[in-house]
């Protein structure tokens, strides 16, 4: 039988389903006493993307998509692991939210978080058809996702357009929040620009000027953007890019690319891949003796990757949003991480770490709001006002929608300083955030309309 | 401007490249010209056959037996599916046969990903094979020289199989019709499965010959069985010549390009294969008339 004949029935069984869910709905929506209909609990505000219909209930939901296969599969588990741990804090009141939003009791607006998650595997189609679904079917009051700037981009896109708030997952892309920013997307963690205003000076004290770069730079707006940012940088001390590899996401060798590298007598490898494309290239970098030849650098660090490469970050500069051990300096790091390594049985990587501060500013910004009106929310984070973080206290900016907070700047510890297991960096500088961001309108951000 | 010493090094690799390509792709093409089932499970049969490799060294760290493990794993995993799924699908649409093998495929995926996670695992070469080699007019990883001609000699192999012995002579008969091998009497079906078995262990020892070089996650086959069907595609479709070429074609166009503009390294593969099914739609080396 070809594929093309109509199974029996089928057609049939489709609308009968349909006209069933139809006449439920009819009949449900008839017999719903007055007071529940949506408009008693608009309050003064007319209804807007899901307001208020995803909120008039005793829960709310919330819409994650991470990618749980592909390149960023083990970024992205982390990072649902910091979500699922932010809700269940909110959920419960504990002790670090609090610190974070002191208004939440218990849920937000008293409301019970619940969430659905679906793979993105790091592709914006897939991402955006999952957080339609659940902004269609589950009247989601709040989006995330990322872990792909290309992802996260197109959330902007459809949280702007569904007038649903988007709460940027990891992205590192400068168009985020910059010429693809929305009204109703927010970015907690740092990105190319602030990596690179960063780590260049270090890398400048470090190794010098008038020096010559080597890129390998993943084919999309994340690489694209840092790799820019980077070049801007050191330019400024008389560095030059003798070659840029690009090279598309989820590359299966490097070879080809490495050779190039090799040849092109550069003093410094910057990788700006990233999950296991940044894992698998500098594995293959190694093999191919430019490590020898060369040093490394990662300005944009990759969760895991000194877990995944076995020794091969010792003694390499990287910048990343957040790393365990500033637990000493900050109280707040230290109750997370004693949190997350309780429930998950290692210790939190930077991933885990934006998602859950992350949801807690947005639980904060919701409460201050006193409602889940999307525009109220928006300017409750566009007041500008410090909020604490795992980092220290760091602001969003109303122009951009981008937290203004700090990079952390590491190198890979020797094996032999290593204090245990997880031991894997020094944090060399915790670089305070202000003066490290572009102008608002540098980027060209225009974010767009609240309603 | 060339630079010829990079020009040669790229030369070079695009054959380390290309060989291994046309491990795997050897054991598509003749799975899909034996029994002409599109094996989309192909890619997943790769990964595994790192997984048991690595599983295998984990506990015994022999890379020997890794790769006995590893190949002879999948050998089996592939008779097992052609008896207990595969061979149901002979006589159904070519849709029905992808939608099984593309179901495998993620089945297979997932129950790695959930007994290894998705952090990457890493199979050291063996010792002897560690470091790099100088070669005069570049330096090369010494274990990938070794895949060379590890791949030359698993190529050589095969040949003899298919080339030399009585089996191989009923498989290539299968090939050009499988309709007039059954009506000699010859059990076509027995056949088909060890072909099946056989194709399933080139991808699985190129995973585990494979695994030292890159590191091994779950959604490594994906990756490869893109380029694997472009190869089979160029080279054309049943043949197992073609395949050798197809591999060696794609591991120099992806290494030439990277030289030029790396951004267009796998784009370049798209557009040949576009060239060849323009001017010779069943491959350089296809026949007409093959399925």
């Amino acid at each position: 039988m070809s594929t093309k004949d109509l199974r029996p029935g089928s057609a049939l069984n489709v609308s009968r389903r349909t006209l069933l869910q139809a006449g439920a709905g009819l009949i449900g929506g008839s017999v719903l006493p007055a007071s529940m209909s949506s408009s008693a609990w608009a309050e003064d505000h007319a209804a807007i993307g899901t307001y208020p219909a995803g909120s008039s209930g005793a829960s709310v939901f919330i819409g994650i998509s991470v990618p749980r296969t592909g390149t960023y599969a083990v970024q992205g588990e982390d990072e649902l692991k910091g979500y699922q741990l932010a809700i269940e804090h909110i959920n419960s009141g504990h002790e670090l939210i609090k610190k974070i939003s002191p208004k939440t009791s218990k849920g937000v607006l008293g409301k019970e978080l619940k969430y659905g998650v679906a793979d993105s595997a790091a592709k914006p189609n897939e991402a955006v058809q999952a957080q339609q679904r659940f902004i269609t079917e589950n009247k989601a009051v709040m989006i995330t996702g990322g872990t792909s700037s290309a992802v996260a981009v197109a959330l902007n896109k459809l949280a702007q357009r569904e007038k649903v708030i988007f709460v940027c997952g990891i992205s590192g892309s400068n168009d985020t929040t910059g010429k693809d920013c929305v009204r109703y997307g927010f970015r907690q963690n740092f990105f190319g620009q602030t990596a690179a205003a960063a780590i260049a000076p270090v890398m400048i004290k470090e190794f010098g000027k008038n020096k010559k770069a080597a890129y390998l730079t993943p084919d999309y707006t994340y690489g694209h953007t840092v790799t820019k940012s980077m070049q801007d940088f050191l330019a400024q001390a008389g560095w030059t890019t003798v070659t840029n590899q690009v090279s598309p996401l989820g590359a299966p060798d490097y070879s080809s690319y490495l050779l190039n590298v090799a040849n092109s007598g550069a003093d410094v490898l910057i990788n700006v891949n990233w999950g296991h494309d940044a894992v698998l290239s500098t594995q293959q970098a190694k093999q191919f003796g430019v490590l020898d030849k060369m040093k490394l650098v990662v300005p944009y660090q990759v969760p895991f990757i000194a877990r995944e490469t076995g020794g091969l970050m010792q003694g390499v500069y990287a910048a990343t949003d957040y790393w365990w051990t500033i637990e000493d300096k900050y109280p707040l790091a230290k109750m997370f991480n004693e949190a997350f390594e309780k429930k998950y049985g290692y210790k939190p990587e930077w991933g885990a770490e934006n998602a859950y501060v992350s949801f807690a500013h947005w639980a904060r910004m919701v409460e201050a709001a006193g409602s889940f009106y999307p525009p109220d929310v928006i300017k409750a984070y566009e007041k500008g006002e410090t909020v604490p973080s795992l980092v220290g206290d760091v602001h969003y900016r109303a122009e951009d929608h981008q937290a203004v907070r700090p990079v952390i700047i590491v190198r890979g510890k020797q094996q032999k300083d290593m204090k245990n297991k997880e031991d894997y960096y020094d944090v060399v500088e915790i670089v305070p955030g202000e003066g490290l961001m572009q102008k608002p309108d540098a980027f060209g951000c225009h974010p767009g309309d609240y309603t | 401007m060339i630079n010829w010493p990079n020009f040669v090094s790229q030369l070079f690799n695009g054959l380390a490249l290309g060989a291994l390509l046309a491990l795997i792709s050897s054991g598509l093409t003749i799975i899909y010209g034996t029994l002409g089932v599109l094996n989309l499970a192909h890619g997943a049969m790769f990964m595994i056959g790192g997984y048991a490799g690595y599983l295998t060294y984990s506990y015994t760290e022999s890379f020997v037996l890794a790769v006995i493990a590893g190949s002879l794993f999948v050998m089996l995993l592939g008779i097992a599916m052609e008896r207990i799924i595969i061979r149901h699908f002979y006589h159904r649409p070519h849709e029905d046969q992808l939608l099984v093998t593309f179901g495998l495929g993620i089945c297979f995926v997932e129950i790695v990903r959930l007994a290894f996670g998705s952090q990457s695992q890493i199979v050291p070469p063996p010792a002897m094979l560690q470091g790099i080699t100088s070669l005069g007019f570049l330096l090369y990883p010494t274990y990938r020289l070794a895949v060379v001609g590890i791949v030359a000699v698993a190529l050589g192999g095969l040949f003899l199989v298919l080339y030399r012995t009585r089996l191989g002579m009923i498989v290539r008969a299968g090939i050009e019709d499988s309709v007039m091998v059954d009506s000699l009497g010859i059990n076509v079906y027995r056949v088909f499965m060890i072909v099946f078995g056989i194709g399933a262990m080139a991808a699985g020892f190129a995973g585990i010959v494979n695994a030292p070089v890159v590191s091994l996650t779950p959604g490594i086959g994906d990756d490869i069985l893109v380029q694997t069907f472009v190869v089979v595609v160029i080279g054309g479709v049943g043949s197992f010549p073609g395949a050798i070429l197809g591999g060696l074609i794609a591991g120099e166009i992806i290494s030439i390009t990277s030289m030029f503009n790396p951004g267009y390294a796998y784009v370049m593969l798209f557009v040949a294969m576009t060239l060849v099914l323009v001017l010779r739609p069943h491959g350089l080396l296809g026949t007409q008339g093959r399925e």
